[in-house]
């Protein structure tokens, strides 16, 4: 099986476009939404679940009052600033901890408890592109990284007990947790970008972060024809660094209009069929 | 006064809102950049830079002939940055969120101070706006701790006031998003009509409002898709603060990195009103 992940750096630029241009064009695969944080995918596959999950990761202190002695410890160690000193008492502030567990070992009361969170939830559900994996991160949440790993190995279960050939994967925004998180295991990167310095910068960072981790990545040019010089810009980058250009996309009304009627846009306009199946073959090549 | 420009789904728009803000506020103002991930603000303000520096997290470092393999580093380490297999401590650094729990545990004095690369710490000028920026290394997995870098070094530069400060804020709802609006006296949520944009923005509304911050909407590309991002506001009395249309003229003049009220200066009317719902949301 390969895996694929869509990427862009910059959000926005049509990840999740792209991504359902390919579920639909695509054959045999497993589909997985690892923007955990704010996915779309689904607003476009209308996804049947067929089963549902909590996530449960990481922990949150919580100061017992009746046990706090008020000595300051918790206080003077954490790095996080999550401890609050108001009107005499001493209290964890949720949005600020980050479950290191230190203010509970060191405290000399024993007075916190540290107790399991549950930060979101995942699902397995049938599309009519196929089976896909995707979740939902709790609003304020962490932890995107380990719940971006763990969808990634229940699509692979899934693609396993139903011998997918392809892990089709829509990725998240910048080149941090959840994005390196995504990066394991993946065989082929595509890059989205546009023809906006923006774009382009993002696409710099966001390949040379797949570089860092040796995965290899080409790229397609969202909305070309918003501004042409751009758009021979980044492909005298791609060039230069060596990323195949696996095609340009022209900028049209088509995509929200499919959006609103929660198509994929090749679904909805012969045009774009027509441009992403030259693309998805591309991609597919590079394999 | 401190504003920060966010959005659930990225690309809405917010380092245009941002870029524009800071060139029509009316008084002195700072412009941060904390999507440290992918910071885009300086391709549009053109900052010149007058200092870099490298933001760092301390991590442990082991002395394996001090280490008696006790274990106590590990099994308080919620991060799975420090392990001991056998008689072998093994940090990885990588791991590490600087919580510094096991060198506060270590019985023996065998973990001691050492420090990971964040990523950059920029601050400059562009005109009559001070600039600062982060950028995360390469590789770098976690963004809040630079982030905390540099709103600690532009909170304290700006402590009397002497300048209103906007932040352009990552995408998203978690941890990242909520660590730049934590701070603000007032937050934009920059939207697009569409299905996305909803979704993403009642994610990032649900967030942000436990904050309790006067809150208004940018709906950009105004004209498209559909009429739920509306309805959810009127619904929610969320008050919109300013809408700027989808035309393609606007969509090219942003693809050559201008500020939008300088390129389209019919959009100028535009921002003077979103400053002012700012300005009066934060004094009200």
């Amino acid at each position: 099986m390969h895996e694929i992940l869509v990427i862009s750096g910059k959000g926005g630029a049509g990840k999740t476009t792209v991504t359902g241009a390919f579920a639909h064009l695509s054959e045999n695969t497993i589909l997985c939404d690892l923007d955990v944080d704010a996915p779309d995918f689904h607003l476009i596959s209308q996804p049947e679940q067929y089963q549902h999950h909590e996530f449960w990761s990481g922990y949150e202190a919580k100061i017992r009052q009746e046990d706090c002695t008020q000595c300051g410890e918790c206080f003077e160690r954490c790095r996080f600033d999550a401890i609050t000193h108001e009107n005499g008492t001493f209290a964890v502030d949720p949005m600020k901890c980050e479950g290191c567990k230190v203010c509970v070992a060191l405290c000399p009361a024993e007075a916190v408890d540290f107790t399991l969170k549950n930060c979101g939830e995942w699902y397995r559900s049938e599309t009519r592109f196929g089976h896909l994996v995707h979740a939902q991160l709790y609003p304020g949440e962490e932890n995107s990284g380990r719940l971006v790993a763990l969808l990634k190995d229940e699509a692979r279960k899934t693609a396993r007990e139903h011998g997918h050939d392809i892990l089709l994967a829509d990725g998240a925004p910048g080149i941090g947790c959840p994005v390196i998180s995504s990066l394991s295991g993946t065989d082929l990167a595509v890059f989205v970008t546009e023809p906006t310095p923006s774009g382009l910068h993002d696409l710099e960072r966001v390949a040379a972060l797949c570089d860092h981790f040796r995965v290899k990545g080409c790229v397609v040019i969202n909305k070309y024809d918003l501004n042409t010089d751009m758009t021979e810009k980044i492909e005298s980058f791609c060039a230069q660094q060596g990323y195949p250009v696996a095609g340009r996309v022209p900028h049209a009304d088509a995509v929200t209009a499919a959006m609103v009627e929660r198509k994929a846009v090749t679904e909805f306009d012969s045009t774009m069929y027509a441009a992403f199946d030259g693309i998805w073959k591309n991609v597919l090549s590079q394999l | 006064m401190i504003i920060a420009v966010a959005s659930g789904k990225g690309g809405t728009g917010k380092t245009t809102v941002t870029a524009a803000l800071a060139a029509n506020w009316n008084a002195p103002v700072a412009a941060v950049d904390l999507d440290v991930e992918e910071p885009n603000l300086h391709l549009f303000l053109h900052p010149a830079i007058t200092g870099t520096e490298k933001g760092y997290i301390e991590i442990p470092k082991a002395d394996e002939g001090m280490c008696t393999s006790c274990g106590a580093c590990a099994e308080l380490c919620q991060f799975k940055a420090i392990a001991l297999i056998g008689d072998t401590l093994l940090t990885f650094p990588d791991m590490c969120h600087g919580c510094g729990g096991c060198i506060a545990v270590c019985p023996t004095g065998a973990l001691t101070v050492d420090s990971r690369e964040l990523g950059e710490l920029c601050h400059g000028t562009s005109g009559n706006i001070a600039f600062h920026m982060g950028r995360l290394r390469i590789g770098e997995a976690m963004c809040p701790p630079l982030m905390k870098l540099v709103k600690h070094d532009v909170f304290s530069a700006y402590e009397d006031d002497s300048r209103d400060i906007i932040l352009d804020s990552p995408p998203g709802a978690s941890c990242p998003a909520v660590c730049a609006v934590s701070d603000a006296d007032c937050v934009v949520l920059v939207t697009e009509p569409t299905p996305f944009g909803f979704y993403d923005f009642k994610i990032a509304y649900e967030a942000f409002s436990v904050f309790e911050k006067p809150m208004g909407v940018v709906v950009n590309k105004a004209g498209i898709g559909d009429r739920q991002v509306y309805d959810f506001c009127a619904e929610h009395n969320i008050p919109i603060w300013a809408e700027i249309p989808f035309e393609r003229h606007i969509a090219e003049a942003y693809s050559t990195g201008a500020v939008i009220t300088q390129a389209v200066p019919t959009l100028q009317p535009v921002f003077e009103t979103l400053r002012q719902s700012i300005q009066e949301s934060v004094h009200a």
